[in-house]
């Protein structure tokens, strides 16, 4: 019981900081009351929650035995969290909802939304009870709404947190996804290059190539770059250290698919091309490689019927 | 530390061990010279595997030594430079030009043989 005082004016020292220790007294007494009646009227009160949760359409992705489930979890660690004063309880379980719901497309607007009405509710059962003694309800309100922003506050926090986290871990994807070193023949490497290159994906483009061709032991390279549109004095100078990095390797690399606008730009921007092999596609691009590997691709005279 | 001289034919392979200090350089760098000639040595292999770091002064002695190498009448191939030490090299504008690199020995191997098979 001591305990249980002793985190509750924690609790009213976070919320409001300038609250002197009678007051905080009061308070927490009011919080112990507030947290009875919610207590009490569990049932009713996250039914009509929930009733509020459909009728505002929020959480269409789950079902409605799912969204009662939750609704449970969360109005009782809504109410704990009042209790104690400690949010850890409640932050662990708006990250674990998080990432649950995610993946099925719920939006912040929808969690912020629905802890939102949990507080209208409680807030509007407050009204009901002491609605006769308008002094007390104002004392109540005071030691409610603080402690419920907070609340709100945290599950927002979180769901924001976890959904960056989300994103962030997709962009790493991506960046995985973007950067394929791929071998058409004996020791002959492709680098296709799609959209914007930004320092960092410069960077990790050539630390790719770098190993693909310690480890495909590659004697050519082709970068074709047909599918960047555009191309900033860093990354073009990054390009020549990349073209230079494999020749230190032992391989030659063949650039191709240069855009007009970006043979204009590293024109204007006065990059040193004399070291850099071009071939206008592809197409040509392989086929140089072929050469300096002393390949000879010839058609059939008749073209296989398979 | 003195980095070990190994005939093979017509190469010299000089494989480094570890990080060397200037002076280790230095010396390789007279040994090799020295000693292309008195082998009648075609060719010469530079082993660079084990390097971690190569800075301005190795990479400007290894310049070097291919130059000097090919005013004594042979060739030089620089070989097992590591991905992240090349890349950190071009940055700072150690590229070794007009040098001949290759992936490793048996690369280094096979671009010295073809080079020979062309001159006669």
């Amino acid at each position: 019981m001591v305990k249980r005082e002793q985190s509750s004016r924690d609790t009213m020292a976070i919320g409001n900081p300038l609250a002197d220790s009678t007051r905080s007294e009061v308070t927490s007494e009011l919080l112990r009351e507030l947290v009875s009646h919610l207590r009490q009227n569990r049932t009713q009160l996250r039914e009509e929650w929930v009733t509020r949760i459909s009728e505002t359409r929020l959480l269409t992705a789950m079902t409605k035995e799912e969204t009662f489930q939750e609704a449970t979890t969360v109005y009782d660690s809504y109410v704990e969290a009042l209790e104690t004063g400690t949010f850890e309880a409640l932050q662990a379980y708006a990250r674990n909802l998080s990432e649950r719901i995610i993946p099925r497309g719920v939006e912040t607007h929808e969690v912020v939304g629905i802890v939102l009405l949990l507080r209208d509710v409680l807030a509007r059962s407050l009204f009901a009870k002491y609605q006769t003694d308008f002094k007390k309800l104002n004392r109540i309100l005071d030691a409610y709404e603080p402690a419920a922003n907070r609340i709100a506050n945290t599950v927002a926090v979180g769901f924001v947190q976890e959904r960056e986290r989300v994103i962030r871990q997709q962009q790493e994807a991506i960046r995985e996804l973007s950067t394929p070193v791929l071998q058409v023949r004996e020791r002959l490497l492709i680098l296709p290059i799609i959209g914007v290159i930004d320092p960092q994906r410069a960077r990790q483009l050539t630390e790719q190539l770098l190993r693909g061709i310690r480890t495909n032991r590659a004697k050519v390279v082709v970068i074709d770059i047909t599918g960047v549109a555009a191309m900033d004095a860093t990354v073009a100078n990054h390009l020549v250290q990349t073209v230079e990095a494999s020749r230190l390797l032992g391989a030659n690399v063949i650039v191709t698919g240069l855009s007009p606008e970006i043979a204009q730009t590293l024109v204007t921007i006065g990059i040193d091309l004399g070291k850099m092999n071009t071939v206008g596609d592809l197409q040509g691009g392989i086929e140089q490689a072929e050469r300096l590997l002393g390949y000879k691709v010839m058609a059939l005279a008749e073209p296989s019927q398979s | 530390m003195e980095v070990p001289i190994l005939k093979q034919g017509d190469v010299l392979i000089a494989t480094f061990q570890a990080a060397l200090s200037d002076a280790d350089l230095n010396h390789l760098r007279s040994a090799l010279v020295q000693q292309v000639v008195r082998f009648r040595s075609r060719g010469v292999i530079v082993d660079v595997t084990a390097m971690d770091v190569m800075d301005s002064f190795a990479s400007r002695t290894l310049r070097e030594i291919a130059q000097m190498i090919h005013l004594r009448g042979a060739e030089t191939v620089i070989v097992g430079i590591q991905p992240e030490v090349a890349f950190a090299m071009v940055q700072l504008g150690l590229t070794l030009e007009d040098v001949p690199t290759a992936l490793d020995l048996e690369e280094g191997l096979d671009y010295l043989n073809k080079k020979f098979k062309k001159m006669h």
